[in-house]
């Protein structure tokens, strides 16, 4: 079984995103840039199910500027096998056409399955998955916490508000990973030496013939407004006459 | 122009995402409301008393009822020959399959929008909502998501008319299982007016119900929790309030022991008043709150409560 995996270069989670002072965007340069973590726990997954002999090969997928190999490195150095850039220079382009993009590439290397992040950190729009599964007629299963491989199904027990919900998809499906599928590896040193040797093809969007061009203008970025900071109350029962006299909340 | 917008429901009740909802569709043009799902009378009846509706459509069938989102895309691209945009609050279900309606539509999905400044510009948070994009669409038809917290939600008093439509789209390859849904007697999350959050500072499980919920139980509210008590096991995945989690607005949101992590503050920082309370005074949750009170939770906690009660709590 072959499995895609998909692998977005973001903004480092733990840095805080600054707004660029003109209002076009958040500012990048001399950001650190990492894998979109939630794309980490779907890369993780791949390689788990190769390890465990339910994977015969695990290919990672990113679109983005050259320095979006980097990304694709670290999947290899995780344990995927090979690698494919689309290379995009400029504004990343918006789900609908990476979900393009990537069924393109589903239509050359027919995986049985694609896995992915349930969305990227930068953009939150939440949406690839779904489409690339609509554009392939394929089943879908977001936001899973539990996938598990039985020959042409999968069972995903997925995250939605209020608990727990279990789905059975035939394969080939796209299933997109929520926080708590698994906790993601760091590569060894060994393992990242290795995947300096693996291959990662480049591309571009023109090789699959597919129009990028954003439905979406944007008119501008701003930083929302500030919440003040309040005061400090001296006790408990200084906070409750408070909520109840000045807030007005009890 | 006309707009379709999806009920959020359960149980045969409507919720208020959907009259929330409805306030953002205003601005699009005139609205109809689709309520799918299995056994939907009730909250059709319900949607049609929602003020300025044109009608409502309901659409019953089991795959629909166990919200698999290839059935919910069949059903509305089938219906959008009449209508110019769609709207669904930002649900998990609707997540699930509001982006499958945009790419069979072959049009951008403008996810989780937080105002509507005119029927082709719209405002949505980025970036764990540390940057608010502001973008103009060009699409013939708009798929949209809504952030319901951030909109009030729409008066009732109208009487629509109810049409039953054809819901036979199935999902062949997609099979619902099971469902486990955490039982509780207290309010929604998304929907309570107070809302009490753990945080890391728990250190346990048993130590996050001993205290938290016993708190939220004397004030009638919600129990949220941080990323990190989630993560660590302190509390169940359903709990979580975030950017990646539930984004609630109550009357009163009261954090205990949580730091303030940006993802945390994504998802509460549009409460009326924020309450912190953590023995750390340079955390980062005091920049947001209304009133903060700096002290071990395990003194101030029940120091809270019997302040509570004596306030006739």
């Amino acid at each position: 079984m072959k499995v895609l995996v998909t692998v977005k270069r973001v903004i480092d989670s733990n840095v805080k995103a600054r707004v660029k002072p003109d209002q076009t965007g958040v500012d990048l340069a001399n950001v650190k840039m990492s894998m979109n973590p939630f794309d980490e726990i779907a890369a993780e997954e791949a390689v788990r199910m190769k390890e465990k002999g339910l994977a015969t090969e695990v290919v990672a997928v990113s679109i983005g500027p050259a320095q979006a190999q980097e990304t694709i490195r670290t999947a290899l150095a995780m344990g995927a096998d090979r690698g494919i850039l689309i290379q995009v220079d400029g504004e990343p382009p918006e789900p609908l056409a990476v979900a393009k993009l990537l069924k393109a590439v589903v239509g050359e290397e027919s995986p049985n399955l694609v896995l992915m992040g349930k969305q990227a950190i930068d953009g939150d729009n939440n949406a690839t998955g779904q489409m690339l599964a609509a554009l392939l007629e394929w089943p879908q299963a977001t936001f899973a916490s539990q996938i598990t491989l039985n020959g042409d199904k999968a069972s995903v027990i997925r995250e939605v508000d209020g608990g727990l919900q279990t789905l059975e998809v035939d394969l080939p499906a796209v299933i997109t990973a929520d926080l708590r599928l698994n906790e993601p590896r760091y590569a060894s040193l060994p393992n990242i030496m290795k995947a300096k040797k693996k291959e990662i093809a480049v591309k571009s969007a023109a090789d699959y013939g597919v129009d990028i061009a954003p439905r979406l203008k944007v008119v501008k970025v701003s930083e929302p407004a500030k919440r003040q900071a309040g005061i400090k109350v001296e006790s408990a029962a200084d906070l409750v006459m408070k909520l109840k006299n000045e807030a007005g909340v009890l | 122009m006309a707009v379709l917008v999806i009920a959020d429901h359960h149980d045969g009740l409507l919720r208020d995402t959907t009259h929330k909802t409805v306030t953002a569709a205003k601005t699009l043009g005139e609205i109809d409301i689709l309520v799918a799902g299995k056994g939907v009378d009730g909250a059709a009846a319900q949607a049609a008393k929602i003020d300025g509706i044109r009608k409502v459509l309901t659409a019953d069938s089991d795959a629909l009822g166990n919200g698999l989102a290839e059935a919910y895309e069949a059903l509305v691209v089938g219906l959008m020959g009449g209508y110019d945009a769609v709207l669904t609050p930002s649900t998990s279900m609707g997540k699930n399959f509001s982006p499958r309606i945009a790419a069979k539509l072959d049009v951008a999905q403008i996810s989780d929008v937080v105002e509507v400044v005119d029927a082709n510009t719209f405002v949505r948070p980025i970036y764990a909502g540390n940057a608010l994009e502001t973008v103009q669409s060009s699409d013939a038809k708009k798929v949209i998501t809504v952030r319901p917290t951030v909109f009030k939600a729409a008066g009732e008093g109208g009487s629509a008319p109810i049409e039953k439509i054809d819901a036979s789209a199935a999902a062949a390859h997609t099979r619902f299982v099971s469902e486990e849904m955490v039982k509780s007697d207290r309010p929604e999350l998304g929907a309570a007016k107070i809302v009490v959050s753990g945080g890391r500072a728990m250190g346990s499980a048993e130590e996050f119900q001993r205290v938290i919920e016993p708190l939220a139980d004397l004030l009638g509210a919600a129990v949220g929790a941080s990323r990190a008590a989630v993560d660590a096991g302190y509390a169940p995945n359903d709990y979580q309030v975030g950017q990646t989690g539930k984004v609630v607005a109550p009357a009163a949101y009261i954090a205990i022991g949580i730091s303030g992590a940006i993802q945390h503050l994504a998802g509460m920082k549009d409460s009326k008043v924020i309450v912190a309370i953590n023995k750390d005074a340079d955390a980062p949750i005091f920049q947001v709150a209304d009133y903060g009170l700096v002290a071990d939770y395990k003194t101030a906690i029940p120091e809270l409560m019997d302040a509570l009660k004596a306030a006739g709590k």
